[in-house]
């Protein structure tokens, strides 16, 4: 039995019919097409699914996709939209922040909300940030420099266009 | 002064942008038309008889498209030992041995259909400890054979026996290393489509892709000529992928029976649960010095559990024989061991393969020789330190050797002599620093027959070049190494090159992924072609510009005259010359390398690499004697990697490999319970968070190594090594307490300072 569903994706509204059981990362991947959320363990222990609900970092296997309608969803693929790199991933790319790339995602996805509502963390913030997001390559310390470095660029070009 | 103008550079991967936009394909991601899902049914029990296998509900299930069981299958077997069929069909010898599998619409189906099979079982007694398992009463684990040894192999160099009798000090001590997991964060994956003919395309994620294309062949007798493997993007493996597991022709034969494309994935409790472990190994070792610090003697007893089947892992020890009988020099060594069958977890190869567990041995011991001395451990171990173009008792011929260096930098960045000097202690809270230093391969390593790589580079009509290497990239970094490497030779921008890796059908074989070889095999057999299509472009620059090719150079997009630069022509425009005119010719350059190392012999001994690299680390922890809980503070990482073709991902190497050591000190540890794995998620398994990960200072020495491509050795496994003797070399400094179980657990410390009664 599928149940309708209303889920609104980086600005744009989807009708579809979902089963009840479904987790959000399912019907992000299975039905949208959104592979950039990435399936790592569906227990909520990896991060690798990382999307923003209203902003706020969600292990996206752990909502129920009938759960997430009337809610905003953000996933990588809207970070980019237009074609420029937003500067987290910038950072991410050209400090050497991205091995094998599974985490990445997530990482910048909890990134980009910390940055919301924090524009000049501390490493120590950063790390608590980041804490729900396991990279297995990095060793995290290419990307705490590369959320560090992002935070800058983007906290001195909001002073410049004041 | 560096003439380079991309060797050496920062310069980000070609995947980095699309794994950072989510644009990437991994194998999870694929999706090809008429695709089912398939599932594995696994024992539930580590030893037993198969009585009966039901399958007839699971069949009428609607939605399921075939059910298969070993009698489907060809009685064939596969894997390191051949010691096992994709599908068991007379007994299950480890818990999560595959018994039956679906391919159904959709994993909810697939996941039914299991429940709808039956098994009757006979339980037959099992075996877990290694020792019991060599007891001639022990249950057969394999019928075929005599006993539940898989190999024993002894190493012996110099006179063991009387070196000890003439050690000044002799240091004894047991060791218990325990099962760790590659964990990587994308889990096991396999695609399988027949097309109409009966050719197989296989989508995987492994790391012998050539290799995979053998094994298929041989578990399922479908003939290699007709087997292509694509290779998605790899959500890391670090080892994993070193063999083919029974999942692999479980998938195949899936989509044989059904007629259909077959997607099968693990679940991350699958993943804990059934897929390959470091295998956890119990060491016995001795070794002595003389008072005036020479090393002179080691001698280790090994015992390895396999688990139930072996694979490419059981050839570890190799590794670790190598590691106790050449890391520092050490005039006698004896390395014996036995690899054992039990009803535990299947093994492979992790990270390090071997050499983390070695190392550990080594650099404990090392500490706790130069205490019987009286020498600081880090004076010790210069003394002993491998040098520069020597030759090692067994047989091991190293060419460049910045080991001394590196000790000496990982030393003094971490205040050595100060902080030894005075461990402090404030409260409950003591500090220390610990030093360990690792040798690896870093020229390749065959253990195969073959361990070469080949690569093809092309150029369009328009400039733009295509570099086929059968190098693959599981996140380290290869394709921007290859990338460097042609830019470099051939004067061209990094973004003019098109990297294609990942098609057995389209690229020259490769051995696979492992032991730290790619930079320096696949980078090799890229500089090969690359000079081909030099010497092309250069042959026909000659005509253009009226100078010899020996007065000519390849730079910044142009063929110019070195000592006349002005006077140049664009790269495309000299390719389009030699193409478009009479008996004009396209450009292709092909590079062939396999290095001049060789197999060990029997008596292991050899020079199994064409070059090794060398590293130190020096780790600063906090132990609360309270709690017994470890931190690390900093680690600082000093490696020989003889030149860094791309020093961010060589730091990358490090630093990932460090903290993979630091898990392997101090938390990562598969829970097995008379062969069930008890810790299925990430938590409970403890994989470092970035709350555990300590800043970590990488030093590059770099000593440009003759064989290397622009002097580069292998960097991979190096940040792994050494880490957790370092760290328990640092807690024995802080709290003066040995633990030589990994991982060192607050429970452990705890432990060992109630032993000694502080």
């Amino acid at each position: 039995m599928k149940y309708p569903l209303t889920l609104k994706v980086n600005g744009e509204t989807y009708r579809l019919e979902v089963k009840p059981h479904r987790s959000l990362l399912e019907v992000l991947r299975d039905e949208l097409d959104l592979t950039g959320t990435n399936d790592g363990c569906r227990t909520g222990n990896c991060g690798a699914c990382t999307v923003l609900v209203d902003g706020a970092p969600i292990p996206s296997c752990l909502m129920l996709a009938l759960d997430a309608e009337g809610h905003e969803i953000t996933t990588i693929e809207a970070l980019s939209a237009g074609g420029e790199l937003h500067p987290l991933q910038r950072a991410f790319v050209q400090r050497g922040a991205i091995q094998c790339g599974y985490c990445t995602p997530g990482m910048i996805l909890s990134a980009y909300a910390l940055l919301q509502e924090n524009p000049r963390p501390t490493e120590a913030e950063v790390r608590r940030a980041l804490v729900g997001n396991l990279c297995r390559c990095t060793g995290y310390v290419k990307i705490i420099e590369a959320v560090l470095a992002a935070a800058e660029e983007m906290a001195s070009a909001d002073v410049g266009s004041r | 002064m560096s003439t380079f103008s991309i060797i050496g550079k920062r310069i980000p991967k070609p995947d980095a942008i699309p794994k950072a936009t989510g644009q990437i394909i991994y194998g999870h991601d694929v999706k090809v038309p008429r695709m089912l899902y398939g599932k594995i049914l696994r024992s539930p029990l580590p030893h037993a008889r198969i009585l009966h296998i039901d399958t007839s509900r699971a069949e009428r299930l609607s939605g399921v498209k075939a059910v298969i069981t070993a009698k489907d299958l060809p009685p064939r077997r596969f894997g390191y030992g051949r010691d096992r069929t994709p599908l068991k069909g007379d007994k299950v010898r480890r818990c999560g041995d595959e018994v039956a599998a679906v391919a159904a619409i959709d994993e909810d189906i697939a996941e039914e259909a299991l429940e709808l099979i039956r098994v009757e079982y006979d339980p037959l007694p099992a075996v877990f400890d290694p020792q019991a398992a060599l007891r001639p009463d022990a249950p057969l684990i394999h019928e075929d054979r005599e006993s539940n040894l898989f190999r024993h192999q002894e190493y012996v160099h110099g006179e063991p026996d009387r070196a000890l009798e003439e050690a000044d000090v002799v240091v004894e001590d047991e060791f218990d290393l325990g099962y760790v997991q590659p964990a990587p964060l994308e889990t096991s994956f396999c695609l399988a489509a027949f097309d109409a003919s009966g050719k197989l395309t296989v989508w995987s994620t492994t790391q012998i892709p050539f290799l995979l294309q053998k094994d298929l062949s041989e578990a399922l007798g479908i003939p290699g000529r007709d087997i292509r493997v694509i290779q998605t993007a790899i959500g890391g493996s670090f080892g994993r992928g070193l063999d083919m597991y029974s999942f692999e022709p479980i998938c195949v034969w899936l989509a044989r029976k059904a007629g259909r494309p077959v997607r099968l994935a693990f679940t991350r409790q699958e993943e804990f649960a059934v897929s390959e472990a470091r295998q956890s190994m119990r060491i016995w070792a001795r070794a002595g010095a003389m008072r005036d610090g020479r090393l002179w003697v080691r001698e280790a007893k090994v015992l390895l559990d396999n688990g139930a089947y072996v694979s490419w892992g059981t050839v570890t020890t190799l590794v670790l024989m190598e590691t106790i009988g050449s890391l520092y020099r050490v005039p006698h060594a004896r390395v014996v061991y036995d690899s054992v069958y039990t009803n535990n977890p299947i093994t492979g190869a992790v990270r390090g393969f071997g050499n983390p567990q070695g190392t550990f041995v080594v650099e404990v011991q090392m500490d706790r020789l130069a205490e019987a001395i009286g020498m600081d451990p880090l004076e010790f171990r210069l003394r002993n330190a491998n040098r520069p173009f020597e030759e090692t008792p067994q047989g091991i011929k190293i060419t460049t050797c910045g080991l001394t260096e590196c000790l000496e930098e990982a030393a003094r960045r971490i205040g050595w002599s100060e902080k030894r000097a005075a461990p402090s202690r404030r409260g409950a809270i003591a500090r220390g620093v610990g030093i360990a230093a690792t040798m690896n391969v870093g020229g390749g390593a065959r253990i195969y027959r073959s361990d070469g790589c080949g690569c093809i580079v092309k150029v369009d009509d328009f400039g733009r070049v295509t570099v086929l290497t059968g190098a693959t990239e599981i996140g380290q970094g290869s394709d921007v190494v290859v990338v460097q490497i042609v830019a470099e030779e051939l004067g061209i921008r990094p973004e003019e090159i098109t990297i294609v890796n990942d098609d057995t059908a389209v690229t020259p074989w490769d051995v696979g992924v492992h032991a730290s070889r790619t930079t320096f095999i696949a980078g090799n057999a890229a500089l090969r072609a690359a000079r081909q299509v030099k010497a092309q472009i250069l042959e026909t620059a000659e005509e253009l510009l009226g100078a010899s090719a020996a007065e000519l150079e390849l730079r910044d997009g142009y063929v110019r005259i070195r000592e006349a630069p002005e006077q140049r022509i664009p790269f495309d425009k000299v390719v389009r010359a030699r193409h478009f005119r009479q008996g004009g010719q396209v450009i292709i350059g092909h590079g062939w390398y396999d290095p001049h190392n060789e197999m060990l012999g029997p008596d292991g001994k050899g020079n199994i690499s064409a070059t090794y690299g060398f590293g130190a680390q020096a780790v600063e922890v906090e132990v609360d004697v309270e709690t017994g809980k470890v931190r690390p503070l900093r680690v600082v990482s000093a490696h020989d990697v003889g030149r860094a073709i791309n020093p961010m991902y060589v730091e990358g190497q490090i630093e990932g490999g460090t903290v993979m050591g630091l898990g392997y000190a101090l938390s990562e540890h598969l829970q097995v319970h008379e062969g069930r794995v008890l810790n299925l998620t990430p938590f409970d398994y403890r994989m470092p968070t970035i709350m555990d990960a300590p800043p970590i200072e990488t030093v590059i020495i770099e000593t440009d190594d003759p064989e290397g491509p622009f002097g580069a050795k292998g960097v991979g496994e190096m940040g792994t090594n050494p880490t957790a003797a370092a760290v328990a070399n640092a807690i024995y400094n802080a709290i003066g307490v040995r633990i030589n179980s990994l991982p060192i657990t607050p429970e452990k410390v705890l432990r060992a300072l109630k032993e000694r009664g502080s």
